[in-house]
């Protein structure tokens, strides 16, 4: 069963077209890699995914529902590159504030501090985090509503290779309950941590793929090195 | 829309503001400190002070709660806080209901101060009550808010939000006949005056502050102080866009 399905999904931004045509099927309770260098149009994708995307043409549909619909937005979580929190509240207040809004319990707000591993700093003011745990907190208010599918972007930019580990066994436990994970990455590296491998260039799909199909067809063990071959076979081709 | 939306997120702002108490500060002090200005400038002319203190004095929230807000509401869309709040299941109506609660609030403290400042120890004189005072002014209050929420959709950087005061109150504040009567200025700034919201808003504050038993033009102004909030809400909430390029 697929969460997420992207049929011919078209997006013009600015007169560019930064998505000419894209489709997708992201498997239900996995974690996906959305993986490209940066500009090939991972975050208008995401966008369009959580319909905050105005979008050309094509279709996404979530859950069985076309993206955006008012049905999904306690189903869907979503973490911008920048984490978009209240920088002049404390990490509590910002929870509390979110927990209302989805309408979740304030026992929910405990839980998600502990699954992002902030507990006991629940009183300190966002904006005097470091970058890495104001992303965390962004990533935990996503969690409040128990999401069915997550979709992040750049979770683990700017973080310390401890922390990095850390927060992808957190996303391993999340699909092991079956939620749906879509996560980007412009560093090849965490790749392996994926259970589907989704390459973009240039707003296309280059392939999509697993960890170790990858490395079997392009006889390459590294997983920065084999997504530069497919690359080389598609410019060939 | 959802009772449960609406507070909570009039308590965010009101915690936010809480968490800048030099913000506060200047919100409370700084009208009443203006006012205090204006009587010893008025020294030799207390007439004028009546004519210009008095009326001001439910003015001042109007002029402040214009830029507060438009500022709150350009950072929300800047940090990325709107565009979440979007994929979340809130309400347009919950998220500029919650603001005009919570600024509603301020500007009332606001309001208390500088009536009780302006009434109490610098003798002016409020015919029908400072009470009426205070409470056009909190209506004044959230006019300016509902236009700085609309205002700051046309403002993508503070500098550019920050100089919507002098171009969208300032001529207001010109026109409404505050400085001089309507009828003495130049025809057509008298027809133009009859389209801002700030003339009514004045025409209200200036009944109350004179003498003459009050009529129905006071009522007529309230209601098209509240109609042009209600309407400028509207199109802010068109201004919050769910999708975007």
């Amino acid at each position: 069963m697929s969460a997420i399905s992207i049929d011919g999904l078209r997006v013009v931004r600015g007169g560019n077209v930064v998505l000419p045509g894209l489709s997708l099927d992201v498997p239900e309770g996995s974690i996906t890699g959305l993986l490209g260098p940066s500009g090939c149009g991972k975050t208008t994708l995401m966008r369009a995914i959580v319909g905050v995307q105005i979008v050309a043409g094509g279709t996404v549909t979530v859950l069985g529902l076309p993206a955006g619909a008012a049905a999904l937005r306690a189903r869907v979580g979503y973490v911008t590159q920048a984490p978009s929190v209240y920088g002049d509240l404390t990490i509590a207040e910002n929870l509390r504030y979110f927990a209302h809004v989805v309408g979740v319990s304030h026992e929910r707000i405990g839980e998600v501090v502990e699954t992002v591993g902030l507990g006991g700093r629940e009183g300190q003011i966002v904006g005097s985090l470091s970058g890495g745990q104001r992303s965390r907190v962004s990533l935990a208010t996503a969690l409040l509503s128990r999401p069915e599918v997550l979709v992040l972007d750049e979770p683990t930019v700017g973080l310390d290779p401890v922390l990095r580990e850390e927060l992808w066994q957190t996303f391993g436990a999340l699909a092991t309950d079956g939620v749906t994970l879509l996560v980007s990455s412009h560093v090849m590296d965490e790749a392996r941590e994926c259970d589907t491998l989704a390459l973009m260039r240039d707003g296309a799909m280059l392939d999509v793929t697993s960890p170790a199909e990858l490395r079997t067809r392009t006889g390459e063990d590294d997983l920065g090195r084999a997504f530069l071959a497919v690359i080389r076979e598609a410019d060939r081709s | 829309m959802s009772a449960r939306v609406t507070f909570a997120t009039a308590a965010r702002v009101l915690w936010q503001i809480r968490r800048d108490p030099r913000t506060v500060a200047l919100l409370l002090v700084v009208p009443a400190g203006l006012l205090v200005l204006m009587k010893f400038v008025f020294d030799a002319q207390p007439h004028t002070f009546q004519a210009i203190g008095a009326p001001l004095c439910g003015l001042f929230p109007f002029i402040i709660m214009f830029l507060i807000t438009s500022i709150a509401m350009l950072r929300e869309r800047t940090t990325g806080t709107l565009e979440r709040l979007m994929t979340l299941p809130l309400a347009k109506a919950d998220l500029l209901a919650g603001y005009g609660i919570a600024f509603g609030l301020l500007a009332a403290l606001q309001a208390a101060v500088v009536c009780g400042v302006g009434f109490a120890f610098l003798g002016l004189d409020a015919p029908h009550g400072a009470l009426a005072v205070a409470a056009l002014a909190i209506l004044n209050a959230v006019l300016g808010m509902a236009l700085g929420l609309l205002a700051s959709a046309f403002a993508q950087t503070e500098f550019q939000a920050v100089q919507f005061m002098p171009a969208v109150i300032l001529p207001q504040l010109l026109l409404c006949g505050l400085f001089v009567a309507r009828d003495e200025m130049a025809q057509l700034l008298y027809d133009v005056s009859w389209l801002m919201p700030l003339t009514y808003a004045y025409d209200a504050l200036h009944r109350v502050t004179v003498p003459a038993p009050l009529n129905g033009r006071v009522a007529v102004d309230v209601v098209v102080v509240v109609g042009v909030t209600i309407a400028s809400l509207g199109l802010a909430a068109a201004t919050l866009r769910r999708r975007t390029a």
